[in-house]
Parts: C-alpha cells; structure tokens; sequence
C-alpha cells in the first residue's frame, strides 16, 4: 500500500479500513476518493461503532410519519392535521475548540435538519454539560457557548424554550453542546430528501463555498483530540440571518412545482448530503464542482467537496422546473447553482472543468464498516456500585443551612440569568416558559398542544449505563406528564467516550439497552438521533451522556399544570411513595453526594412498571383538572423539590412529618433521588378524588402538608424564611459562574 | 381597517404581528416587501421587530436605505399612523422619523423578560385605549434597546407628552432596579411631534392571548383600531 500513515491520520481512516477500501473499489482510491471515504466512514456519519446498536431502539407507532434514519429527521403525527418533526444533534468537538461558533453552528446544523423536511421550526432547545464553574477555563467556554446560541438563537427567531445545563469535572476538558429542535409540518406535506428521476438537477443554495469546516466530520468529532488548537480551521462561522433568509426561501420552494427534494449540508458538507441524496433515491450521481460559487480562489475538488460552509442546502428540481427556482432564490438574494445531476446507474461521478476526476460506487462510500462492540462490566464500576451508603458521614452544616447550599448549587439553583438571554416568546406559542419541567406550546388553529424536555443525569449513567438510561427516558417523559402531556415521541442525543476502549464499548451496549427497555414500556418510538463519540480528555472520557429529547401531546393545551404552589391551605401529595422522606438507598449518585461530599457512587435503582403508572396517575389528574401544581422529584431531591414549588409559587410550604422522623438520615430524607416521585397540590375538598384516583391505578398517594404562609417548615426540625429560601436559589447560579 | 406589515429579509416577528392584528383583533392585515414602495392603500403601517439585513452595520441602519422606508416616511409625512417594535423602532430612529437611538443593553446581555410599561400619555392615538399612568405587563426580546438621545431632546421629548412608555414595576414605581437595559429616563417608547408614529422596544404582539401570557399588548392595537375607524367614519 502506497498510502501514508500522515493522510491516514488526517482523514481519519485506520489501516485495516483504507484496506477495506481498496478491496471494495479492486483498486486503490485517488486522493479525492479518499477524502469522501473519510468523511463518509467517520463515525460522525458512518455511525460504525453504534450502527448494530442503533438498530435495536424501537422504532415504530402508529404516529411515525418518517422512520429514524430515513430521513433528515424523524417525523411524528400529531392528529388535526399537524406533524412535527424533531432532532437532536452535538457539536461538542467544535465548541471545545471555538465556543461561540461551534455552538452556533450547531443551532443551525439542526435547524436545516427540521426544514428539510419541510416543517417549519417552532422551538429549539439545548443540553449543554461542563467542569465545574470555578476554573477559568470553563468560564471561557461556558459564556461562549451561551454566547453563541443567544447569538443565533435570537437572530432566527425561533424560541429557546428549554433544555439543561450541568457541570461536573467529568466534563471539564470536553463540553457537550447538543442542540434539539421541532419543527411543524403545517401543510401535511413531508418534504423529502431525494430525487424522483433520473435526470433531476441538484441545486446548491444558500452561502458561498470556502474552506471552513474541511475535515470537521472526520477530524474533529471522530477521534480524541489533544492538539486543538491545529484543529482550529476545521470549526465552521455561522450566519444566523443567511440561515433565516434560507429557511422562507427554502419553505417557500417546496411549493413550487418541480421542486422534488430538500436536503441541508452539515456534516462533511455536499459530499454527505449529495452522495446520500443519490443513495436515497437508488440512482447515481454526476457532480460538477467547477460549477459550486467559491468564496476563495483556487479551491481544489477536494476541497469543494469536503467544505463544511454553512447555510447552504441542496434541492433536487424536475429539469424544466429551474427557471420559477432561480427567480425565488433571487428575490431573498440567494445564490442557487445547478451543480450535478441524477442518472441511472450507481456511481458517483465528480467532474471539474469538463474532466472526470472520479467515478466510484455509492454502496462502497455509505456502507460504512460496521464494529461489534464488547460487553465486559469493568470492576471499578462493581466496586462503585457497591459503596456503602449508610457510612457517608452527615454534613457539617445544618439542615437549614444545608438546604440553603444546596438550592445555590451549580446544578440546582434557577437558570433564569441564562435563559433571559434567549428569546422564548418569538412565535408568540410559549404556554410554559423554561424553568418548567417541560417547556409547552400551544399550536395555533387548534386546541392541542406540546410539551418538550431534555434530559440525562450523567452521573447516574456513570454508576450504570442501563438503568441511568432508563432514567433518563423516565424522567423526560415524567417532565412532560406533569404538565399534563402524554409522551409521544423521543429523540437521542449519545454523547461517549472512545469507542475503541472497553468501558466506553460497556457504556454504549448497556446504554442503548436500558434506552430500548424505557421506550419499549412507555410504548413510545426513537424517532431519530445522533451520536457523538470520543469525548475524553487527558485520556479520560466524559460520563456515558445519552441525552434523551421528549415530545408529549396535550390534547386540549388549556388544561396543562404548572411548578409553583398555588393558593394558601391548598394540601401537598406526593405521588409515587409511601413514605414523605427518602432513604439511604437514594443517596446513589445524587447531586447532594457530589456536591456536599464530592462522591459519585451507589447503585441506581428505578421501577419502571410503577414509573409509569404513576405517570399515568398525574396526566389524568391534570386532565381532570384536580392538581392545582405538580412537579418532580429529580436532583437535590424532595426538599429541593418543595423549595422550588414555593419560590416559584411564592407562596410557602408546611411538611409535617420532619427529615428525621423515626430515626432517618435527615440528608439522605431530604436529598435523597429515588425515582418516580411527583409533588402535586390539591384543594382540600379534592383531596379524596385525588387519592380514589391514584388507588385506581396503584399508585401510592401520601399527603405530606399544606401550602400557605411565607416561610419553609420541615416538621419540628427546622423552618427556614422563604425569601432567604428564594434568595439562594435565584443568585446561586450567576454567583457560581462569576468572580 | 386594514395593516401593512412590512418585512425585511431577517424579519421575524411579522407573523406574530399578523396573528395578533388578524387572528385575535380580526383586522386586515397585509404582508409589504421591502422592495414595494406602493403602501397608500393601508390604513397604518407596522414595523415589526427581527433583525433586519441582519442587522450588519447598526440596528436598522440597512433597513432604512429600503424603498419601503421611502414610502413609509411620505405615508408618515401625510399623517398616516406608523408603529415600529423593537427592530421597527430601531429603524425609525435611523430613518430620523423619530429622534435618538437605541444602543446596546448596558449590561452587553440580549434580554428577554417580561416588562411592566407605565403609560405616560394615554392620550396618543397609540394608548387612548389605556387609563393614564395604567401599568401594561408587555415582553420585551432584544441586545440593543438603550434609548439615548441628547439633553435638548430629551427635555422636548418630556416636555411635549412625546414619552408614552416608561419600565416600571408592577405598581408603576419607575426605578432604576426595574430599568432593563439602560435607557435614559426608563423610556420604553416615544412618539413623533405630531403623534402618528411610535416606537417602542417591548413586543405588544406577544401578548395578545391569555394563555401565552397575557392580553396588555391588544390595549395599543386596539386604541390604533379604534381611533383609525373613528378617523375614517
Ligand atoms: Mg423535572
């Protein structure tokens, strides 16, 4: 083999694939071959390491308008009329090398992804991840990122209506940027990815071509990466206005006669998305890169077909058709350009100036090789697992003060100073704006409406792939069933380690199988996905992150429940426990471990057969309008829980069994994460219709106190104002982040 | 009667415009190109918020070059009721159709909250819908909306009644804790001497429903609604 070791490196390509290569061409590549193979085999695009995994999700449900991985997004229907279409995608690698551009680049990347297929976007959210807020490095990242999705975010007018944000050092050197976005399909009609006939011209619309972004795909997020600052080059500058003016163009395109196909380029630029684009209409392909405009002189082919400029997207136009096509890019002063052509047949032929540079068969570039992973738990994770709880010392500060701590914890404390920062009005939908449990929106011309959450507590999946995972399912369909909404549909966000090392190939396996297990028990479809890989640092990978995005349905978006307390007298329940307080065993990887005691260990425990019946309890207790609020039990745990529901309320809380009643641990009571927790209120004349419907089901149903006053009372043990209360909730979060 | 919204390439709000003059006031509502410069067949004229040309240069500072704006001032010029929003305010003030400018947020952040806007003169075709000193709870979504102009403006623009929004609490208490980005005097929105055009920086469209949040925003499209038919019988 000619090939070097140094363009193998640069491509990204291993040995034993170039191999692979060379005997499925009969020969060896040319230069501009191996740069498609290595965008097209990166695992950014070839999904080698998941593609097996990724198989087993379920998939199917009688609202699945667009299977997973058909198209450029998942499309789920919705009844009336209305479809939405949602995605989840990262742009980790960028952000950590560029933070306010590789964030912006993802919001757009994932909004093209949505109005390809013809839906019009309506909300984005973000689940972002990074060290601990203290070290200046974070600080550089973190206002960056912010920076960057606020920039584009509120440029495009598309509302921010969610998402998480949560530090821990395992992410210190490798933040997560995962950007999700839903779009509505307000015509009925599913716009498509392909060509119909052979002989269809492909256009290139949107910005001009330049060398930005070449290698991204495969250099940047398909290996570990220690020299990142050589790696610059490859982090592509967004244009939020260019991205907005290309969306009325585009939606206003797809209703033009002719115009047969919509994709965006992302990643590895017009090699994926034409090359996939011929791929998916089972024909072959003709490329004429002399013909795509340039924003810099002397671009070679290679470079044209592995650029990752932004805002630009390809259609697919019935030759005859052009003319209409050309006038309406004009009119929003777009450039389009016909620069290939369909045919029959199965290759892929790339010309420049007259003279083919390249003709190879599309099978070979997007059947990706594909690896089976092990699955061996690492000991240190038994080890792990089975730390004795009960010998965690009790905190040196008092219950009060305690609570107080917690509720300025990075990871608690309210998000309002970085969500004030995004535009979440924009479409004039937002029903329930973020720093809810689910953002909802209603849907104009009809009474339904939708909830959306992200969620995954890493930590969790650290201490167990499986059953963190499960979690993370459960707990984003429990943020969409408090608000009334019934969970529809999920999208997946997989953010790991090197998938070339055991533990990471464990995590993966696990993962995916605790992912599969959830969505099989909630009757609910993956509908679509990404997977970000070698997330480490220093040799250390992040924890196992699958990021799961949730949409519900509200059938009547009137009757949906909210955080905050409401009204004085009103009587606090706690669905889903017979007991007020938690015990040790929900210590497991729960933020007041890591927080007050810097430990990440326990075994994580969920009954999902009783999560979803107590799921099912609150949706109808909404719906039958008995809960007056409702919120869940997640981090800090349930005193953190009741503290939110009365700042948020305003109004205070009276808990009348205390912490350390019968002997419990007061922290582990307090702070404790046992799954499948939900605080509801209702008024005391509803109390017994609450509970007679809770016994329906078998839920249990445990009245824990009243709302009213202004102060904070946890039994006789201790009350704490409610202002103080509020006061380190709303401060902690800019008092963690600044000097 | 019937609106003309008029659109930018990078506009975003008209949408949400036409949805609360239209779909909840059951007005007429029409979209106008920044290309067209044919708009005498409107009864008032929106400018509605977005980041216009991309907001490049300065806020508005494209915009205005627009053959739109030229037929936007001659429809002002010959009295024609005008409300720019956000963008729409920063374009007027480039355009010179109202005095200052709008420079960024002090604190250097993009905000979007909720404001509490104190009517200062309910007696503008804009807010005649409104009680004098009526405290209206608007969202506001924007980097740049520092109202600065010089002291001799400043004092005709208060002296004249021109100030028609202040930011204040909830009980109309006009303090600088409650001043979300600086603006000289807590000003929220100004109209021109004559009193047919205004410019305000929160977002009257996004709160044109209870169930997002609130119905003050139709206070100012009602009070144009009613004065405009009334001017017309
Ligand atoms: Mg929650």
């Amino acid at each position: 083999m000619t090939v070097s070791q140094e363009t193998l490196d640069e491509i990204a390509l291993s040995r034993a694939e170039y191999e692979a290569v060379v005997d499925r061409l009969g020969r060896e590549p040319s230069q501009l071959e191996l740069g498609l193979f290595g965008a097209l085999w990166s695992e950014h695009c070839g999904y080698k390491h998941t593609k097996a995994l990724l198989r087993t999700l379920p998939s199917s449900s009688d609202r699945m308008l667009v299977a997973p991985g058909a198209e450029n997004a998942g499309v789920v229907d919705l009844g009336d009329g209305l479809a939405v279409a949602m995605k989840i995608e990262s742009h980790n690698h960028p952000s950590a090398v560029e933070p306010f551009e590789g964030a912006a680049t993802g919001v757009g990347g994932i909004i093209r992804d949505i109005f390809a297929m013809g839906a019009r976007p309506i909300a984005l959210l973000n689940s972002l991840r990074f060290g601990q807020p203290d070290g200046a490095r974070t600080r550089y990242l973190l206002n960056g990122v912010i920076g960057g999705i606020s920039s584009y975010g509120n440029c495009i007018g598309i509302p921010d209506v969610g998402g998480e944000i949560f530090f821990s050092n395992a992410y210190k050197g490798n933040p997560l940027v995962n950007a999700m976005c839903v779009g509505l399909i307000e015509n009925g009609r599913v716009a498509s990815a392909s060509a119909k006939n052979p002989g269809d011209l492909l256009l290139l619309v949107g910005a001009d071509t330049g060398r930005d972004g070449i290698h991204g795909a495969s250099g940047l997020a398909s290996r570990t990466f220690g020299e990142q600052a050589e790696l610059r080059s490859a982090v592509q500058v967004g244009n939020p206005f260019l991205e907005k003016v290309l969306i009325e163009a585009c939606l206003e395109a797809l209703v033009l006669p002719g115009v047969v196909g919509l994709q965006d380029c992302g990643a590895a630029g017009i090699t994926s998305a034409a090359i996939e684009m011929a791929e998916r209409s089972g024909m072959g392909l003709r490329l004429y890169v002399d013909r795509v405009p340039r924003r810099e002189l002397g671009m070679t082919p290679y470079e044209v077909m592995l650029s990752e400029s932004q805002e630009r997207m390809l259609l697919a136009v019935t030759p005859g058709h052009e003319g209409p096509v050309f006038e309406l890019f004009k009119k929003w002063d777009l450039d389009a350009s016909v620069i290939g052509e369909f045919e029959t047949g199965s290759n892929v032929s790339i010309f420049d100036e007259g003279i083919l540079a390249s003709t190879t068969p599309i099978v070979a570039l997007t059947d990706a090789p594909e690896y089976i992973l092990s699955n061996q738990k690492p000991q240190w994770l038994t080890t792990l697992q089975n730390a004795d709880l009960s010998k965690v010392p009790m905190p040196d500060t008092s219950p009060a003060e305690t609570l107080l701590r917690m509720l300025a914890a990075p990871n608690i404390a309210s998000r309002f100073p970085l969500y004030r920062q995004y535009d979440y009005h924009v479409q004039t939908n937002t029903v329930i704006e973020p720093g809810g449990d689910a953002a909802v929106l209603r849907l104009k011309g009809s009474k339904r409406g939708i909830a959306l959450s992200t969620d995954c507590n890493g930590r969790i999946c650290f201490l167990d792939p499986n059953v963190g995972t499960v979690i993370a399912v459960a707990e984003s369909c429990r943020n969409l069933s408090v608000t009334g909404a019934e969970p529809v549909a999920l999208t997946d966000g997989l953010n790991f380690g090197n998938p070339e090392t055991p533990d990471v190939q464990f995590q993966l396996t696990e993962s995916i199988k605790g992912m599969s297990r959830a969505a099989e028990a909630f009757g609910i479809p993956i509908v679509s996905g990404n997977a970000s890989l070698y997330n480490e640092s220093a040799g250390k990978a992040i924890f196992p992150t699958p990021i799961i995005g949730s949409l519900g349905l509200l059938e009547d978006v009137e009757k949906h429940s909210t955080v905050g307390f409401k009204s004085e007298g009103d009587v606090i329940v706690l669905l889903g426990s017979e007991s007020v307080w938690d015990s040790t065993d929900g210590l497991a990887g729960s933020e007041y471990l890591d927080f007050v005691h810097d430990r990440v260990e326990g075994q994580p425990r969920i009954d999902l057969d009783l999560e979803i019946r107590v799921q099912s309890v609150c949706r109808a207790a909404v719906r039958a309008g008995l809960v007056l609020s409702a919120h869940d039990v997640s981090d800090g745990g349930i005193a953190i829980t009741i503290a939110e529901c009365s700042i948020i309320g305003g109004i205070g809380a009276t808990i009348d069994e205390s912490p350390a009643a019968g002997g419990l641990r007061w922290d582990a009571a307090m702070f404790g994460e046992s799954q499948s927790r939900i605080v509801v209120t209702v008024s005391a004349d509803r109390l017994s219709d609450l509970l007679a419907l809770a016994a329906t089901e078998d839920v249990p149903a445990t009245v824990m106190g009243t709302v009213g006053g202004d102060a904070l009372s946890f039994g006789d043990m201790f009350t704490t104002p409610l202002a103080t209360a509020a006061e380190a909730w709303k401060t902690g979060f800019s008092a963690a982040t600044s000097d | 009667m019937r609106f003309g919204i008029v659109v930018f390439p990078g506009t975003w709000s008209e949408r949400d415009t036409n949805h609360a003059i239209s779909g909840v006031l059951g007005q007429e509502a029409e979209y106008i190109w920044h290309g067209d410069d044919k708009i005498d067949h409107f009864d008032a004229i929106v400018l509605p918020g977005g980041f216009s040309y991309g907001d490049f240069l300065r806020c508005g500072a494209i915009a205005r070059f627009s053959p739109v704006m030229e037929a936007v001032r001659a429809f002002a010029d010959r009295g024609g009721p005008v409300i720019g929003i956000c963008n729409g305010f920063q374009i007027l003030c480039e355009s010179g159709l109202l005095p200052g400018v709008l420079m960024r947020n002090d604190h250097l952040e993009f905000r979007c909250i909720w404001t509490d806007l104190k009517v200062e003169n309910s007696s503008t075709m804009f807010t005649s819908a409104a009680k004098q000193g009526q405290v209206l709870h608007i969202p506001m979504s924007h980097g740049e909306g520092n109202f600065q102009a010089d002291s001799a403006t400043i004092e005709r623009l208060e002296g004249e009644g021109q100030v028609v929004f202040r930011y204040a609490d909830t009980n109309g208490n006009v303090t600088p804790e409650v001043n979300p980005n600086g603006s000289i005097n807590n000003i929220a929105g100004i109209v021109n001497g004559r009193g047919n055009v205004l410019g305000m920086m929160p977002h009257p469209e996004k709160a044109c429903e209870a169930l997002i949040g609130g119905t003050d925003g139709n206070v100012i499209f009602s009070s144009m609604i009613e004065n405009i038919v009334n001017s017309l019988a």
